[in-house]
C-alpha cells in the first residue's frame, strides 16, 4: 500500500477510500435499484432515520462505540502484520468477563462497577487471543486460522456457559439473569440531562462512548508515541529487521495481539454493560468482523477508524430503519459492509493504480 | 447402542460430510496454487441459494446445480480477480466474499420469494432423489452385511459424486502436467513463471475449479441434504472444511478422511445432544466445538506439523 512517492498523501489517504466507497455505494444503490426500491428514497430514509433524531444518533453513536473498539483491535494487530479475525471471539470472551464481574461481585456503585467490568472484559478477550498469539509466535500456526477456529469455539463455550451454567434455574432463556441496578451504567440521556440537553431516553448510547474515545486517543499515542508502538510498527514492516534492531518477535506478536483482544473485549461494556445489562447468545451481533471493515476504510489510523466507526454505526442504523419501513431486508447492510471490505480491502489497487497513473501525468504534463 | 443407531449415525455421517467434502477439496486445489482461500463458506452459500431458486423454477435439480455452480464460479473469479489481478489481500477478499454471499442471498431471496429469506419448499425432482445401488436391495435381510450395505446406498448422487471427486482430485493434482505445475505455483511461482508457464493462468484455473466444487457442494446442501434455501444455511461449514483441509495436510485422500471425521463428530452430536459417557456427560457444544479446537491442535504442531503451501497468500509480481 505504498504510493506516497507517485501521489500526494491526500490523494493517499483520502481520494482513493473515498473512490473506494462512492464505488461500493454505487453497486449497492443497483442492487436497491434491481429489487424494486429507490435508492434516493432510501438514503433519505437512513439519513434521517439514523441522524435526523437524537434517538437516531443515539443508536448510531451506540453501533460507532462498539465498532470503534473492534476497529482499533484490528489496526493494533494489523499494525504487527497480523491479522487478527478473531475479534468477534474475543469480544464474546470478554461478554463472559464483563457477566460475570457484575454479577459475582456486589459492587456498591457504578464507577468502580465500570472500572471492575473493563479489567474483566479487557483480560477475558486479551486471554482468547492469547492462545492463537502464542501458537503463531512459538509454533507458527497461521493467526488467521487459529482465530477463526478460536471465533467458533467461543460461540460453543458461550452457548454451553449460558445454557448450563449462568442461566437461572427458572428461566428457558439461555442467558444471565439480570444484572444488579448498581452496575448499570448512565445513558446519554441521564448524562446529559444535568447540563439542560434533553437526549433520547430509550436511545443505548451510554457512557462507554467516551472510554472509546479515550481508547482511540490511548490507541494513537500508543502507535505513534511510545517505544512499543514503534516496535509494533517495525516488526510489521518488516519481521527479520525488526529482529536485527534486537525486537524480539515472540514479544511484540504477544504483546500486540493481548492488546487487540483487550480491545475487542472492552466492547463487552458498551453492549453487555451498557446496553443489554444482562448476557445472551451472540451478544456481539458481528461487530467483531465489521471491526475489520472499519480498519481498512480507516487505514488504520486511529482516527480513519473513528470515522469509519461512525459511517459504519450510520449504515447499521440507517438499515435497521430501512428494514422497518420498506421492503429492503436488514441485510442490505451486510452487502454494503461486504462491498465496502472488497473495495477499500481487497481490490484497494483496482482504484489505486489507475489514480496513481492519474497523477503521475499530470506531473509529467507540469 | 445397538447395530442399528451405528448403522444410522455412519449414514449420516456420509451425508454431513459431502458439503464439507467439495468445500475441502476446493480449498485443497487453491490452496496448492498459492492463493488463501477463507471465501469457501460463501461459495457454499451462494450456490446454496441460487440451486434451491433455479431448482424451484425449473422444476429440475439439474438446472439448479448448474446455475449454483455459475454463482459460486463468479464470486471465485472474484476472488481471483482481487488476490491475482490486483494482488490485493486475499484474506480480506475472503472475508468480503463470505459477507457478500451472506448478504446478498437474504436480500435477493426476500426480493424474490418474499419468505424471510428463504426460497419456497422443493418436491418432487428439484430436488436430487435417493440412488440405490442396484443388488443392496436383496443384501437387506442379510444380518449384518445387510446394515453395512444399508450406510452407503440410497443417497443423493452428488454424495457419490463427492466421492469420486476425491481420486480425480487426486490424480489431477500428482499425475497431471497440469498439477505439478499448479502445485509449483503454489510453492515457488517464479519457477513456474521462468519455465514459460503463466502463473496467472494457473492460478485463475485452480480459483475456477475451486469454485466449481463448491458449487456442488452448495447445490447439495439445499437441493439434497435440505428442501430448499434457508438464511445462513452453510453454517459455518465452509469454515470447518479450511479446518479439515488443513487436518489433511492440503492432501486429497487425508481431506476425505478429516470431512468423514467431522461429519461423524456433527452426525453423533445431532443424535445425541448430550452424549452420556456413564462417568461423564459430553455436552453438545464440545461436540461443535471439537473440531475447530482439533485443528487449533494440528495446526500447533503437537501432532504432525501442518506446513501450507509455501507461496500461500502471496501475489505474484512478475520481474520484469
Amino acid at each position: 500500500m505504498s504510493g506516497s512517492q507517485t501521489m500526494p498523501r491526500w490523494a493517499d489517504v483520502l481520494l482513493v477510500p473515498l473512490l473506494s466507497l462512492l464505488l461500493a455505494f454505487l453497486i449497492s444503490a443497483a442492487v436497491i435499484l434491481a429489487i424494486g426500491e429507490d435508492p434516493w428514497e432510501a438514503v433519505k430514509l437512513m439519513v434521517s432515520g439514523s441522524l435526523g433524531s437524537t434517538y437516531g444518533w443515539g443508536y448510531t453513536l451506540y453501533y460507532a462505540t462498539n465498532f470503534l473498539f473492534t476497529g482499533l483491535a484490528f489496526a493494533v494487530a494489523f499494525h504487527a502484520a497480523m491479522f487478527n479475525i478473531g475479534a468477534e471471539g474475543q469480544a464474546t470472551m470478554g461478554g463472559l468477563g464483563v457477566a460475570l464481574i457484575s454479577l459475582m461481585i456486589p459492587w456498591p456503585h457504578w464507577t468502580i462497577a465500570l472500572l471492575g467490568a473493563m479489567v474483566g472484559g479487557a483480560l477475558f478477550g486479551a486471554a482468547w487471543a492469547f492462545i492463537p498469539a502464542w501458537l503463531q509466535a512459538k509454533r507458527g500456526s497461521h493467526i488467521v486460522i487459529t482465530t477463526i477456529m478460536f471465533n467458533f469455539i467461543a460461540a460453543s463455550v458461550m452457548t454451553y456457559m449460558l445454557s448450563h451454567v449462568l442461566r437461572p434455574a427458572t428461566s428457558m432463556d439461555p442467558a444471565t439473569p439480570r444484572f444488579p441496578a448498581a452496575t448499570n451504567l448512565p445513558t446519554m440521556s441521564e448524562i446529559l440531562a444535568p447540563l439542560g440537553i434533553s437526549f433520547s431516553r430509550s436511545a443505548p448510547l451510554n457512557i462507554t462512548f467516551f472510554i472509546a474515545i479515550i481508547a482511540t486517543v490511548g490507541v494513537w499515542v500508543l502507535i505513534w508515541r511510545t517505544r512499543l508502538g514503534y516496535e509494533i510498527r517495525a516488526f510489521g514492516k518488516s519481521g527479520p529487521a525488526a529482529v536485527y534492531a534486537g525486537i524480539s518477535p515472540v514479544k511484540i506478536t504477544v504483546i500486540a495481539m493481548l492488546i487487540s483482544g483487550g480491545l475487542s473485549g472492552l466492547m463487552a461494556i458498551n453492549n453487555v454493560m451498557g446496553e443489554a445489562e444482562r448476557l445472551v447468545l451472540n451478544s456481539v451481533e458481528g461487530a467483531g468482523f465489521i471491526g475489520i471493515a472499519v480498519a481498512l476504510m480507516g487505514r488504520n489510523h486511529p482516527a480513519g477508524i473513528a470515522v469509519a466507526a461512525v459511517l459504519f454505526g450510520f449504515l447499521y442504523q440507517g438499515g435497521a430503519e430501512l428494514a422497518l419501513w420498506t421492503s429492503i431486508p436488514r441485510e442490505m447492510i451486510v452487502v454494503i459492509q461486504a462491498l465496502v471490505i472488497l473495495f477499500t480491502g481487497a481490490l484497494d489497487n483496482m482504484v489505486r493504480v489507475p489514480v496513481e497513473m492519474l497523477f503521475r501525468s499530470l506531473r509529467r504534463r507540469s | 447402542m445397538d447395530l442399528l443407531t451405528i448403522v444410522q449415525i455412519l449414514e449420516s455421517t456420509l451425508r454431513l460430510a459431502t458439503p464439507l467434502l467439495f468445500a475441502c477439496l476446493a480449498g485443497i486445489v487453491t490452496e496448492r496454487a498459492g492463493i488463501f482461500d477463507i471465501g469457501l463458506e460463501g461459495k457454499l452459500l451462494i450456490s446454496a441459494f441460487f440451486s434451491a431458486a433455479f431448482a424451484y423454477y425449473s422444476g429440475s435439480a439439474w438446472v439448479g446445480l448448474l446455475v449454483g455452480i455459475l454463482a459460486s464460479v463468479v464470486f471465485s473469479i472474484l476472488h481471483g480477480l482481487a488476490s491475482i489481478t490486483f494482488r490485493g489481500n486475499q484474506l480480506i477478499s475472503g472475508v468480503a466474499i463470505n459477507f457478500l454471499a451472506s448478504g446478498t442471498t437474504v436480500v435477493i431471496a426476500q426480493s424474490w420469494f418474499g419468505q424471510g429469506g428463504r426460497t419456497p419448499s422443493l418436491t418432487g425432482d428439484m430436488r436430487f432423489g435417493r440412488l440405490d445401488i442396484p443388488g443392496v436391495s436383496a443384501l437387506a435381510d442379510v444380518p449384518v452385511l445387510g446394515n453395512i450395505a444399508q450406510i452407503f446406498t440410497g443417497h443423493s448422487i452428488l454424495v457419490y459424486l463427492g466421492l469420486l471427486f476425491v481420486p480425480l482430485t487426486w490424480y489431477l493434482l500428482y499425475r497431471t502436467r497440469f498439477g505439478l505445475r499448479l502445485r509449483a505455483v503454489g510453492e515457488n511461482p517464479a519457477a513456474v513463471d521462468t519455465a514459460g508457464v503463466s502463473v496467472v493462468r494457473m492460478r485463475y484455473a485452480a480459483v475456477i475449479i475451486a469454485g466449481v466444487l463448491c458449487g456442488i457442494g452448495g447445490a447439495y446442501l439445499s437441493t439434497s441434504l435440505a428442501a430448499g434455501f434457508v438464511r445462513e444455511m452453510s453454517a459455518g461449514r465452509g469454515y470447518i472444511a479450511l479446518a479439515a483441509m488443513i487436518f489433511a495436510k492440503w492432501r486429497p485422500w487425508q481431506g476425505l478422511g478429516a470431512v468423514l471425521l467431522f461429519g461423524m463428530l456433527e452426525a453423533i452430536a445431532n443424535r445425541f445432544p448430550n452424549l452420556d459417557l456413564g462417568i461423564i456427560t459430553i455436552p453438545n457444544q464440545f461436540m461443535t466445538a471439537l473440531p475447530y479446537i482439533l485443528t487449533v491442535i494440528i495446526l500447533a504442531g503437537f501432532i504432525g506439523k501442518a506446513i501450507p503451501p509455501r507461496a500461500g497468500g502471496e501475489p505474484y509480481v512478475k520481474e520484469r
